[in-house]
């Protein structure tokens, strides 16, 4: 399981990182939903897999009596995920509007105003 | 020292953002509200540094979770200067926004994200926890998209493309980094960390992590080879914009690269040898953009990249006094940056342009404001006994010091770009005559009505006020710097301000 997740992680960061670099708006916002959630699965990944424990204790014990997931990775993955949400809403927004005043999908032709020196 | 006191600052803001809410329509209340809520947010903060300064680091735990359990939030005296500027700027650049910013801008929310921002950049400054600390950057990140968009104006749109690409791209560096921190260490503290990452095996390990969010801090605060997005955005928005940005972001992404290789990461040779190269090449690339610019504020966010080589160099020599250096330079370039950026906003409410050669015959029109504007163009260019001398002197010391001579080389090199820069300012927007009266050009800021503008020029006589305090009064600022300097070289005294109750 943890292989399979770290190559998937391996996947994600690379063709997220790959979609960046192209010229195309829509490759941009692909690029970066794929970035996010590598990281999303990295850091579950770090905090290392148990599988079927809940982080939830029984108020009677007192002592640890079993292996329980790691809670703090989940808290991060919520609060990272509700952040590329509002992240990811802007930039589509952004980008729509982009293609709205400047009519192209093209990157690269947005550098009209740093040729002007 | 445990107080609430702690959040009051970020409260202030997030409090008159709260309540401008309920003005959305109405301009000359948001405007009233803002003003009210950035003086008390300046008194506030200055409470906070005199508490910090007299009784040393104060610490919060949040909901009484201790450390390293909770989220905690601790002033030390970098972090308490650090607020204290915040709300310097903060509140010279809400009295120049009353008048400065247009009506739709302000019926779209323009003060109310602007408290927003100033909320998120105190808090980033106060937090001691490095995943709250990832929160509070998207919190800035996400109100200076909105405020660098709000108008939808063709040449703001292509900025804001670059800036929000690199801004979300240094945050998913930035994210990784600490995914990664937490998966050796099991820890989020700053305070508790340092001993977690001493003792993990794998160094190799450590050393990417650090190098992550180097990067990742980097981009933030526009080092070579991440700065490009800087100059084709910052000249796009509004100057009071503008000058919040030149100020105080890039500012942050500095701190936190102090903070986390002050106290998380001891760096090491390869680590202080990564820095001095990057921040050579970042005074280098800097200067070097600058001259061939026209327009006052492009040549201003060249500046920022090549200044924020000094404060990285400053990093990389890595001793006491360096650090004095980067802490009385941090000081003045966060008042003279964004003072520099409203005296463009000023500029171009007179003239209507900012092309440095269409403009001209200023000292004629108007000389009282000319001084003024001299001052913050030659403490810029660190003329002595303006504010910029003093920790160039110190930075220069410590480069001979350290027998690095390259860097040495560098430093007077930007600085002479730099004054060489300044100089041609200075010669062409105030000396020389005005080319050819253009039609077009009306000056819209004599027929502007009084409050008007005493509320433009008030805020930049302020801060110039404040950059010649500090080229004076040098003696205080060396005090705070080498305080801060001394608490960076020894982290034991932030740690066990957060950790005390272990003991």
């Amino acid at each position: 399981m943890e292989l399979l997740l770290v190559l998937l992680v391996g996947i994600l960061y690379s063709a997220g990182i790959y979609l960046i670099l192209r010229r195309s708006m829509v490759k941009l916002l692909l690029g970066f939903m794929m970035l996010g959630n590598g990281a999303n699965i990295l850091i579950f990944l770090m905090g290392e897999l148990t599988k079927g424990k809940a982080p939830i204790i029984n108020g009677d014990n007192i002592h640890f009596t079993d292996a329980y997931a790691d809670p703090v990775p989940q808290a991060l993955i919520l609060t990272a995920i509700v952040i590329s949400f509002g992240l990811t809403a802007f930039a589509i927004i952004l980008l729509k509007k982009v293609h709205e005043t400047t009519g192209t999908d093209d990157l690269d032709s947005l550098n009209i105003q740093d040729l002007d020196i | 020292m445990i107080s609430n006191f702690i959040l009051a600052p970020i409260l202030a803001h997030m409090i008159t953002a709260i309540v401008l809410l309920f003005f959305w329509k109405n301009v000359q209340a948001q405007k009233t509200v803002s003003v009210i809520g950035n003086i008390v947010g300046f008194l506030v903060s200055w409470r906070l540094f005199a508490l910090v300064w007299e009784n040393g680091n104060m610490t919060l735990q949040m909901g009484g979770w201790q450390a390293p359990f909770g989220i905690t939030f601790v002033s030390d005296t970098l972090s308490a200067t650090m607020v204290m500027l915040t709300a310097i700027v903060s509140l010279a650049v809400g009295i120049y926004s009353t008048a400065a910013t247009n009506i739709s801008r302000i019926r779209y929310g323009h003060f109310f994200i602007y408290h927003f921002l100033i909320m998120g950049l105190m808090g980033a400054f106060l937090t001691g926890d490095i995943f709250n600390l990832y929160v509070w950057f998207e919190v800035v990140i996400i109100s200076s998209f909105v405020l660098l968009t709000l108008g939808g104006k063709k040449r703001q749109m292509e900025g804001a493309v670059k800036y929000v690409t690199m801004n979300m791209l240094a945050s998913s560096i930035f994210l990784t980094a600490i995914g990664i921190l937490y998966g050796i260490t099991g820890s989020l503290n700053i305070a508790d960390l340092p001993q977690h990452v001493a003792a993990v095996e794998n160094r190799g390990l450590v050393t990417v992590t650090a190098l992550l969010f180097f990067v990742g801090f980097g981009i933030k605060s526009a080092v070579f080879p991440m700065y490009y997005w800087l100059p084709s955005s910052y000249h796009t928005p509004p100057s009071a914009i503008g000058a919040v940005f030149g100020g105080l972001l890039t500012k942050m992404g500095v701190y936190s690269m102090i903070r986390v290789f002050t106290v998380v990461f001891e760096p090491d040779d390869f680590m202080l040898g990564v820095f001095i190269v990057i921040a050579i090449l970042t005074m280098i690339s800097g200067a070097l953009g600058a001259i061939n610019k026209r327009n006052i504020r492009r040549i201003l966010s060249y500046f920022i990249v090549c200044h924020i080589g000094y404060l990285i160099a400053g990093i990389g020599m890595y001793t006491e006094l360096a650090f004095v250096g980067v802490v009385f330079y941090l000081i003045h370039d966060v008042i003279v940056k964004s003072n520099f950026f409203m005296m463009s906003g000023l500029i171009q409410k007179i003239r209507v342009t900012q092309d440095i050669y269409r403009l001209g015959g200023f000292y004629k029109d108007y000389p009282k404001l000319s001084i003024v504007f001299g001052i913050i163009l030659f403490s810029l260019a660190g003329i002595p006994p303006l504010s910029g001398f003093w920790p160039k002197i110190l930075l220069f010391q410590e480069a001979f010091k350290a027998e690095n001579y390259v860097l040495l080389g560098t430093l007077i090199f930007a600085s002479f770009i730099t004054l060489f820069i300044v100089a041609r300012i200075w010669s062409e927007v105030f000396w020389k005559d005005l080319p050819k009266p253009n039609a077009e050009e009306i000056d819209h800021f004599a027929p502007f009505h009084m409050r008007g503008r005493l509320a433009l020029v008030l805020p930049v006589v302020g801060l110039a006020v404040v950059s010649l305090l500090i080229g004076l009064n040098a003696s205080f600022v060396f005090e705070v710097a080498e305080r801060v300097a001394h608490e960076l070289m020894n982290p034991s005294i932030y740690i066990d301000s957060v950790m005390h109750h272990l003991k």
